[in-house]
């Protein structure tokens, strides 16, 4: 018994002694890189925004310059909470770039951003990640097809209400050859997004100028020349 | 004797025992991430780095650890190198690692690694078992890399597209378009191109075994057809 006991007792030391060393080889990883890290995922949700909202449309710098999702409009955008991006001229609010997803795909969600300009037309749509079928539904990326160029300029009242639908539908959006579900549920969470700033709008925007203005950091600045 | 030895580990890895061809270990990755040539050599080379590391670092404790702890202690050196690696991969190719996703945390489900832990690594010194890690590894990225480029050329059309994900800028024309813009064969990008892929693979592979053995036959055979032929005449004449 004296014998078990002391095995185990060793094994015991072994192994915790293993889980020390692991663990301090991760933690000195992960604080390696952790800086690297952020930075690139900062990058890459940048790009996105200014695939948008370009630079020669705004001064402020996009990916710090937020207002939270309101809760009660949660469901309507498909999200639990996000933050709405405020694209600024100086203090002026000039379009804002609001997160949604379109729940119904053909494999579940797509994460879309939707930048709508102050007056309620749309700046432009792009798809954050979805799990549509390669070759099929995944033409909503824009590295695939310019289709969600269509959306530029469009509003909730052009096209009128009942056109905001694919073709297939009776509406003004094209299909995928072989892929209808996948844009119908993009041009559907688009309708409800632009239906969700027209009513959240004042609000929105009231917070928006109400909040100080982020600028781009001196260095950044340079940067961009 | 050393060099012999070397080569052996070699041409297990990549030829004789290949993880990926004769093994069949490790499947579930190269059939997944096999689209296109960049997430095939992303998932490869994240392979690699793991099984040599975890196969060098278990054969430096096998003598300190006993059989009663000797699993746990192998996953758990397995596990922190994958994670090491899935740090790194954040770190300096994001977006690849944003599309290569799950596949890279699930290494540390790899048949493979484990396997070589407990097969080879636990039993010969370091130099040797990072060695065979290194080949193992090797023998199962290339599979991958060739899967990679059968399926983006059939697939897409295209070869190196979006390279500049695993080598930065530089990289960033080296696409090439060998049928033309819009080509694309949809089976060939969905997963069961990937399975016929690799069996073709398979096949291919024990063509060139047979091949070989034929020959080797074939070489020797004389001397003993030889040796018949003299015995016959004799007796007939």
């Amino acid at each position: 018994m004296a014998r078990l006991g002391k095995s185990v007792g060793f094994n015991s030391l072994v192994l915790g002694a293993f889980a020390l060393i692991t663990a301090a080889l991760l933690a000195s990883t992960y604080l390696g890189t952790k800086d690297r890290i952020a930075e690139a995922q900062r990058e890459v949700a940048k790009r996105a925004l200014l695939e948008i909202v370009p630079m020669d449309r705004h001064t402020n710098d996009l990916l710090l310059d937020t207002v939270s999702v309101p809760a009660n409009y949660w469901h309507t955008l498909g999200v639990e909470g996000g933050e709405v991006n405020i694209a600024r001229q100086g203090d002026e609010p000039v379009a804002v770039i609001i997160p949604a997803v379109a729940p119904d795909g053909y494999s579940g969600d797509i994460q879309l951003i939707i930048g709508i300009n102050i007056d309620g037309s749309l700046a432009g749509v792009r798809v954050v990640s979805h799990h549509e079928t390669p070759g099929l539904g995944d033409k909503v990326e824009i590295k695939k097809s310019d289709w969600l160029l269509g959306f530029n300029g469009k509003s909730l009242t052009d096209p009128t209400a009942e056109l905001w639908k694919v073709k297939k539908d009776k509406g003004a959006f094209d299909q995928f050859t072989g892929a209808t579900i996948t844009p119908r549920a993009v041009v559907k969470q688009v309708y409800k997004t632009l239906k969700y700033y027209n009513e959240d709008r004042e609000r929105l925007l009231k917070a928006a100028r109400q909040q100080p203005t982020i600028n781009h950091q001196a260095s950044e600045d340079s940067e961009h020349g | 004797m050393a060099d012999i030895r070397y080569r052996e580990i070699a041409h297990n890895g990549l030829w004789k025992n290949n993880p990926a061809l004769v093994q069949l270990l490790g499947l579930c990755p190269l059939l997944a991430v096999t689209g296109s040539v960049v997430n095939a050599l992303g998932l490869g080379l994240a392979t690699m780095l793991v099984l040599t590391a975890s196969n060098t670092a278990i054969s430096m404790i096998r003598n300190h650890v006993s059989e009663a702890v000797k699993i746990p202690a192998f996953v758990m050196i397995i596990a922190t190198f994958t994670t090491c690696t899935e740090l790194l991969m954040q770190a300096f190719t994001y977006e690849l690692y944003t599309i290569l996703g799950i596949f890279i945390p699930l290494i540390v489900t790899n048949c493979i690694i484990l396997g070589r832990a407990e097969a080879f690594a636990s039993k010969n010194p370091v130099v040797t078992s990072a060695l065979d890690g290194l080949m193992m590894g090797s023998g199962f990225g290339l599979v991958l890399l060739l899967i990679g480029i059968i399926r983006e050329i059939l697939g897409n059309g295209t070869l190196f597209a979006n390279m500049h994900l695993l080598f930065g800028p530089m990289a960033e024309n080296w696409t090439l378009h060998l049928f033309g813009e819009g080509y694309g064969f949809l089976i060939a990008v969905l997963p069961p191109g990937a399975f016929l892929v690799a069996g073709m693979l398979i096949a291919l592979k024990n063509i060139i075994d047979k091949r070989i053995d034929d020959r080797r036959a074939a070489q020797q055979a004389p001397v003993i057809t030889g040796a018949k032929r003299v015995r016959t005449t004799g007796a007939i004449s």
